[in-house]
């Protein structure tokens, strides 16, 4: 139940809403959405961004929070550490336990690789584990991976690298019958076709779900299997910087326990960096809807060995985060909810725009709707739109959301606000990192050998904004490919004298740039503690 | 103005606002979490956490991240249980009561005491999923079972000894993989593109300029 301050509100969205269930708002050309994301989208904020002034995109801006841990002095700074003797020896590195990683290990395991993933928190206390809306892949008969190609790489405004892209949607119903034989349980009809929705941006209906817990159904199977073939997993272990060896290739990484504090060295043949987003870097400010490990870690680790970032100024800023209760604000809406009919509505009970534009320019849109407008719903935390959950009983039947988005209603329950009946409040959340390491078609980042990158880590498979649905598709497609590559790599490496050599070099350049900084990176975890 | 409510922190007190999660109230006391704190917000079970209010008799279990504190809160966090996760070959069990009597016959001793179900942080019907699995019927299991977060509050509570959220998570596997129905769009699709089915297609959008791009963009159509 919403409190008197709401109900003014709600009685107009309630009035009008079989009117706007009826109603297919217009959706907005081209030239509409390029003003409306100059005017209100964060990533065109100037002053929001910095320009970096060392390392492989010198002179490229990114967000300060970003610059201030690429520019900042490594956590191993004045530290003598043996490298003679690693704690652990192995041919595949992987560093992250998300679904990349996960997918990854499998991968190089079973080409006989000696794997081991190292991860910050748990295997499996990662985005991946939060996915709710579904993963895309063409493999309807009305649909083929081309059509799925043009969708992403209009929704990633043309900016993708198109073999990336390639890669991303011809081996997507490959990546969808390997999770099937892994025992994920996608919606199926009684006939075993897949029950497939749009998501913002599609053309054809390709997401494939399982309830609203994608991510969760996803990732739990996949640490099932590294654990089934007993691949060693070493949890709450970041690490905190790359191990080159003497030719600048990569081989390995410094390790730091979570909990004690030690500073290990593991040794590699190859190394998989699959440590996902930065939500909890609360870029402008944003609340997030990211797990609380996600730092951009591995956008520091790879960027101080010398690999290049991409698109690294771009963030996805999920349109439908929680805006009221307090308790979870930021809190991911999935985009589900619009793609199962709940409309965007003010304050006055209007549907101010269609729900299905793409993130960028629905979260502008609200933007706008609680900023120059004045049309958003104060909530206390600031400001809110209405997503009309209701309509999706009226239009699916009673039952639909209990069915199809139980996460959803258990998460309003806790607080009181039953999601069949009541709409709910939501404003932009920080959601994705669209950007990262710049890697070819086999996984390898481009200027540093032996060093692969999959995941949320990657920039350039999407191009400058991302659907939804594509992210949990290349974590798997490229987390797969990157175990493969990296173990049929492993094979033909000789490794030479390992060296940390790149880090005092880093440090050399920053006093060359006159950077003047206190802080030190990866950043690992945020401080919520009460100052 | 804030309302202040006292709560317990593994017996010490503290004084944290009523509206604050037990996660934030743990923070806001000053803990720096590691252990026990994952994706903070209600889907991958890293805090499971017991409770009880002060004079009240029963233990209670839940979610750090997803309950409010209330006054009087007496809280310890279970950042860690042991389970017992059995290791098997998916690609050889068969779907049958037999691979449960063989990997985690302990299911067989439940009690029917009900605690399990009493504890589960997501509402489940603990018992009843554990009662399909003995039955071997995985597809009851798996549905009954499906918002398991496995946190291990049922199993810290089981006096057969039993991993839950382990058995669940094998009836789901099997459930998915041999009993739910294949699917055959899915089969043709692949095979068409191991055949290079869209090669050509494909082909052709890496070549565009991206005007042309724009075009076939901007004028596609949308299914309904
Ligand atoms: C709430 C939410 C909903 C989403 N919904 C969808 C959806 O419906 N469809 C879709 O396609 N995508 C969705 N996404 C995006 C998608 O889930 C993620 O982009 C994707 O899962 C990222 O996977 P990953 O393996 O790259 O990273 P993660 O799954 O985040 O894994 C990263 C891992 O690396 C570890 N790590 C980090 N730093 C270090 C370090 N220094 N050392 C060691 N380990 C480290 C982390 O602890 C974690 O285990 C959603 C994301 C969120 C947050
Ligand atoms: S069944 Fe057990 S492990 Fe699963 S959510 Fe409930 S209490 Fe947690
Ligand atoms: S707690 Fe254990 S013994 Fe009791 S009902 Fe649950 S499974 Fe059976
Ligand atoms: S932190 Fe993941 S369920 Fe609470």
């Amino acid at each position: 139940m919403y409190s008197e301050k709401f109900q003014e509100s709600i009685k107009k969205v309630e009035a009008a809403r079989d009117k706007n269930i009826a109603l297919e708002p217009r959706r907005m050309t081209a030239d509409e959405k390029e003003q409306l994301l100059a005017a209100y989208h964060p990533d065109y904020k100037q002053d929001e961004f910095r320009v970096l002034t060392v390392g492989p995109n010198k002179g490229e801006k990114v967000p300060k929070e970003l610059s201030e841990m690429l520019e900042a002095h490594s956590r191993i700074r004045d530290m003598k550490i043996d490298l003679s003797s690693p704690a652990y020896d192995v041919d595949v590195l992987v560093i992250g336990g998300g679904g990349a990683g996960a997918s990854a290990a499998i991968e190089a395991h079973e080409a006989g690789a000696n794997v081991m993933i190292v991860t910050k928190l748990r295997i499996g206390d990662a985005n991946t584990m939060m996915a709710e809306g579904g993963i895309q892949a063409a493999d309807k008969p009305n649909d083929s991976p081309a059509i799925h190609f043009v969708d992403a790489f209009g929704g990633g405004h043309f900016a993708a690298k198109r073999e990336l892209l390639r890669k991303l949607v011809c081996d997507a119903p490959d990546a969808i019958e390997w999770l099937s034989e892994l025992g994920v349980e996608f919606d199926k009809d009684k006939d075993g076709n897949m029950i497939t929705t749009h998501g913002g941006g599609t053309s054809r209906k390709r997401m494939h779900a399982a309830k609203d817990y994608s991510g969760a159904e996803i990732m739990r199977t996949l640490r099932d299997e590294v654990l089934n073939r007993e691949i060693p997993v070493v949890d709450f272990t970041s690490a905190i910087e790359l191990i080159l060896d003497e030719n600048g290739n990569a081989a390995g990484a410094v390790l730091l326990n979570m909990e004690t504090g030690e500073i290990m060295a593991a040794r590699a043949k190859t190394v998989v960096i699959a440590t996902g987003g930065a939500g909890r870097m609360h870029y402008q400010g944003f609340p997030t809807s990211n797990h609380y490990g996600a730092t951009a870690d591995g956008l520091v680790l790879g960027y101080r060995a010398g690999a290049k970032l991409l698109y690294a100024d771009t963030l996805q800023y999920h349109p439908t985060g929680a805006a009221y209760p307090e308790q979870i604000f930021g809190a991911l809406v999935t985009e589900k909810v619009r793609s199962l009919g709940a409309k965007l509505i003010n304050k006055n009970g209007e549907a101010f725009m269609h729900p299905l534009e793409t993130r960028d320019v629905s979260a502008a849109s609200i933007i706008r709707e609680c900023s120059t407008r004045e049309n958003g719903v104060e909530t206390g935390n600031g400001f809110g739109v209405w997503l009309d959950t209701p309509m999706i009983e009226k239009i699916g039947g009673a039952g639909t959301i209990e069915k199809r988005i139980p996460a959803m209603m258990r998460m309003f329950e806790k607080y009181g606000i039953d999601i069949r009946v009541e709409p709910i409040l939501v404003y932009p959340t920080l959601h994705y990192q669209n950007g990262g390491l710049d890697i070819d078609e086999d996984g390898m980042t481009t200027n540093v050998k032996n060093l692969y990158v999959a995941g949320e880590a990657v920039g350039g498979i999407h191009g400058r904004n991302r659907l939804m649905g594509n992210s949990l598709l290349d974590i798997i497609v490229f987390g797969r490919s990157a175990g493969k590559n990296a173990a049929k790599k492993s094979r033909e490496v000789t490794l030479g004298a390992l060296t940390l050599s790149h880090v005092d070099r880093f440090e050399k350049e920053l006093e060359d740039a006159n950077v003047d900084t206190c802080k030190v990176s990866p950043k690992l975890l945020p401080d919520y503690r009460r100052k | 103005m804030e309302n202040m409510v006292n709560i317990f922190l593994f017996g010490k007190k503290y004084q944290v606002p009523d509206n604050l999660t037990i996660m934030c109230a743990m923070e806001y006391a000053g803990y720096q979490l590691v252990r026990g704190c994952g994706c903070r917000n209600g889907f991958c079970g890293a805090c499971a956490t017991i409770y009880r209010i002060k004079g009240d008799q029963e233990l209670k279990a839940c979610l750090a991240c997803q309950t409010k504190v209330e006054d009087n809160m007496y809280i310890a966090t279970l950042p860690f249980f042991p389970l017992v996760k059995q290791v098997y070959d998916i690609n050889n069990v068969s779907p049958t009561q037999q691979i449960m009597m063989q990997l985690y016959p302990e299911i067989y001793a439940c009690i029917g005491c009900n605690a399990c179900t009493k504890a589960c942080t997501q509402g489940l019907n603990v018992m009843q999923y554990i009662a399909y699995a003995q039955r071997g019927d995985f597809k009851a299991c798996a549905e009954e079972s499906f918002d398991c977060v496995m946190c291990g509050v049922c199993s810290a509570r089981c006096p057969a000894g039993i991993s839950h959220p382990q058995v669940a998570m094998l009836a789901r596997r099997i459930n998915g993989k041999y009993l739910a129905p294949k699917c055959g769009h899915l089969e043709d699709r692949v095979k068409e593109i191991k055949d290079g089915t869209f090669e050509e297609l494909i082909e052709a959008l890496m070549q565009k300029p991206v005007s042309e791009m724009k075009e076939l963009y901007n004028n596609r159509d949308i299914e309904k």
